[in-house]
């Protein structure tokens, strides 16, 4: 507790300092957020597009949190000359026909410059064209799957799919087979069943993971799925516990697969359960994850990121909790990559219009930036450059990092 | 085999799950021809009901499963029966002799306002959330079929209950009451049966099941969200068409048959557990193209 609050003594002192700072640029006005930037130009916004309500709230208020956290240091540290920072945070409940209203309200805004989102991969799936069609950039801070940046044939013939398009995390070709090394080799679990909820993620994460369990020797005893609703699985797992496995992999994400894993145990199918990112939360455990089971998640973890200390500790001093969740910090440099290409385009006091929407997308595929999950820059497709990758064990009751480090093969 | 026994224990205790509910649906219909598509929502607000409940309780009290659990019933129940007495008071009393089909659509009105209104104002309800550790835990081992304890508790609930309730429905005066309301219910009022009384007792017990249910379902899954109600309520609905609509041992047959579908259809036919919910619908189907009244139904008597 201490130590906390030295540490927020020392963040509110900083940020007097910046505030100082840029106090002689322009005094009138008075901006409500304390800043005392030159605003002259009006507010240019960013987008969030997240799931703000349902089961995944939990990941979507981190990403929208960490964003407004990196807007409102760039509207102190007057990152865009003459113009102020706003959020516009817009709910897509996880659902790709909510995500496409979203992004349409977003789209029809001329002052949104960027947006940060989505969560889901198949919510992305619709987002994706319809900001493009406007020349917004989108940068994702969490979808993994790989077909969203390099198409169908991701890995014989990767192909650019939309050149708005970037993400700040790592993908499900790398994050699947990386769960696989890990289950197959270090845990020594040969004999494994796969269960997903049949969403874009899930589906290509197994699949991905299956691929290569099948390269290290691992056999797949069997595949099951289960619906995004249902809460009783005692039928799945009867069938899957027949066929003796080691250890189940479920793609999807934490609302199901906690009561999933707590239902294995009670049926006498006392296995680890490995998930991806998506399972990759403390509700996980909350809802039924036991001691044991695993999750892979993208980047390394951010509590032990020496980049990543200032963002937690920013995080903690401006909404009092650190629940930015997975993806908090992956959101937080979402956004200032968006800020960052913002503040190149208009570089030299230039006006915001429509025009500087093509420069806008060069700049941001051009950004780099060393963020709170590290290098911050992306490859050809879109796709981050950092492929760093964690699995985290549940032992007494919380997610513990076991394994940081990239997939080599 | 192993696997069979196994599937089938699961299937009946969803079926009793199932049963549960269905009870409600089969008696409102019985007495007064409504659907009512909120049942469902009842057994959602008693979840709720029973959690907060729970969190309400002084720390020492929260600790002790023998005072908690009981007292969490206590709290399901009676947030489900005043939310089915206002329904029916405010929402289906002023309808009685409106055209059927404004009952039914109010119905449905009634379950979107309640499961709305429990997202808006109950706290995190946004998200599943986890159901105390206050019930029996672990399993029961027979062979390799592994059962556990709050399954076994639900389905002696649930039995239990249908037994009781097909008692006080032909043995009891009330009950009298009741089945001559639903065979004629102005000579029943002109015989002194007070159909107001009838009728509030009807939604009474339906939601003393669907809170023993709301709780029971916690008890087993381990947490709840505001989509339980809608899921179930379904399966609920279909046992209760399936068994034929105004039948007690009906909806509760009708129950089983969907759990055991679920289940065992999942383990053996095509498309596995993907596909578990078109073998109940198929089922449906097929028994209502040969056997419109259900299984234990009445053919529906032409009213004068």
């Amino acid at each position: 507790m201490r130590k906390h609050s030295v540490k927020s003594a020392a963040i509110v002192g900083a940020s007097l300092l910046v505030l100082a700072a840029c106090g002689s640029n322009k005094t009138e006005g008075g901006g409500t957020t304390g800043g005392s930037c030159d605003t002259s130009k009006g507010t240019l916004t960013v987008g969030v597009v997240a799931p703000l309500s349902g089961n995944l709230s939990a990941l979507g208020v981190g990403i929208k949190q960490s964003a407004e956290l990196a807007v409102d240091e760039a509207n102190k540290k007057c990152t865009v000359p003459g113009f102020k920072l706003a959020v516009s945070a817009q709910d897509d409940e996880a659902n790709p026909a909510k995500g496409a209203q979203a992004a349409t309200k977003l789209s029809t805004d001329p002052n949104v410059v960027g947006v940060v989102g989505t969560l889901n991969s198949s919510v992305a799936q619709t987002v994706q064209p319809i900001l493009r069609d406007k020349k917004i950039p989108q940068v994702s801070p969490a979808n993994t799957n790989p077909s969203l940046t390099r198409g169908n044939d991701f890995l014989t013939a990767p192909k650019r799919q939309f050149d708005n398009y970037f993400r700040v995390c790592t993908t499900d070709d790398l994050q699947g087979p990386y769960a696989a090394n890990y289950l197959v080799e270090k845990a020594g679990k040969k004999k494994i069943a796969i269960i997903t909820d049949g969403k874009t993620y899930g589906e290509g994460l197994a699949a991905e993971l299956q691929k290569q369990v099948a390269k290290k020797g691992g056999t797949i005893v069997g595949s099951e799925k289960v619906g995004e609703k249902d809460t009783d699985f005692s039928g799945v797992i009867a069938k899957i516990k027949a066929l003796g496995p080691e250890a189940v992999y479920y793609g999807g994400e934490y609302p199901v697969a906690g009561p999933l894993s707590k239902q294995m145990k009670d049926a006498g199918l006392d296995v680890p359960l490995m998930g991806g990112d998506g399972i990759f939360d403390g509700k996980y455990i909350e809802l039924g994850g036991k001691e044991g089971d695993l999750a892979t998640s993208v980047g390394a973890p951010t509590e032990s990121l020496a980049t990543a200390k200032a963002f937690v500790d920013a995080y903690k001093a401006k909404f009092g909790k650190d629940d930015y969740a997975a993806y908090g910090a992956f959101s937080y440099d979402a956004a200032n990559a968006i800020i960052g290409a913002l503040a190149k385009t208009l570089e030299g006091g230039a006006a915001w219009d429509d025009s500087k929407r093509d420069a806008m997308l060069t700049n941001v595929g051009a950004y780099s930036g060393s963020g709170a999950t590290g290098e911050v820059k992306f490859d050809q497709y879109g796709d981050s450059t950092n492929k760093v990758l964690t699995v985290y064990q549940v032992a007494s009751g919380k997610w513990k990092d076991v394994q940081t480090g990239e997939f080599t093969g | 085999m192993s696997v069979l026994l196994q599937q089938l224990a699961n299937g009946v205790i969803q079926g009793a799950l199932i049963a549960l509910i269905a009870l409600g649906y089969t008696m409102v219909y019985g007495i007064i021809q409504l659907i009512n598509f909120a049942h469902g929502e009842v057994f959602m607000v008693a979840s709720y009901g029973g959690l907060a409940t729970f969190t309400l309780l002084p720390d020492d009290l929260k600790k002790s499963p023998a005072v908690a659990l009981p007292l969490m019933f206590v709290g399901g129940i009676l947030v489900a029966v005043v939310v089915a007495v206002i329904m029916e008071r405010f929402a289906y009393r002023p309808l009685r002799n409106a055209p059927r089909l404004a009952p039914l659509i109010t119905a449905l009105g009634v379950s979107v306002f309640l499961q709305e209104a429990v997202r808006v104002f109950y706290p995190n309800a946004k998200s599943n959330l986890p159901y105390p550790k206050v019930f029996p835990e672990g399993n029961l081992t027979i062979g390799s079929v592994n059962i556990s304890w709050t399954g076994i508790m639900l389905v002696v609930l649930s039995v239990g209950l249908a037994v009781i309730l097909q008692t006080y429905i032909n043995r009891s005066r009330m009950g009298r009451a009741m089945r001559a309301t639903a065979q004629d219910p102005d000579t029943a009022k002109l015989m002194g049966v007070n159909p107001d009384r009838v009728i509030v007792l009807t939604f009474i017990i339906g939601a003393v099941l669907a809170g023993v249910a709301g709780i029971m379902f916690g008890g087993y899954l381990n947490n709840i969200n505001i989509d339980m109600g809608f899921q179930n309520g379904i399966f609920a609905f279909t046992a209760a068409v399936l068994g034929g609509v105004g039948s007690i041992r009906g909806a509760v047959i009708g129950a089983f048959i969907i759990g055991l579908i679920k289940t065992v259809a999942g383990q053996y036919m095509p498309g596995g557990t993907q596909y578990d919910y078109v073998w109940i619908f198929v089922v449906l189907i097929l028994v209502l193209v040969f056997r419109p009244q259900g299984l234990f139904g009445e053919p529906e008597r032409v009213r004068a």
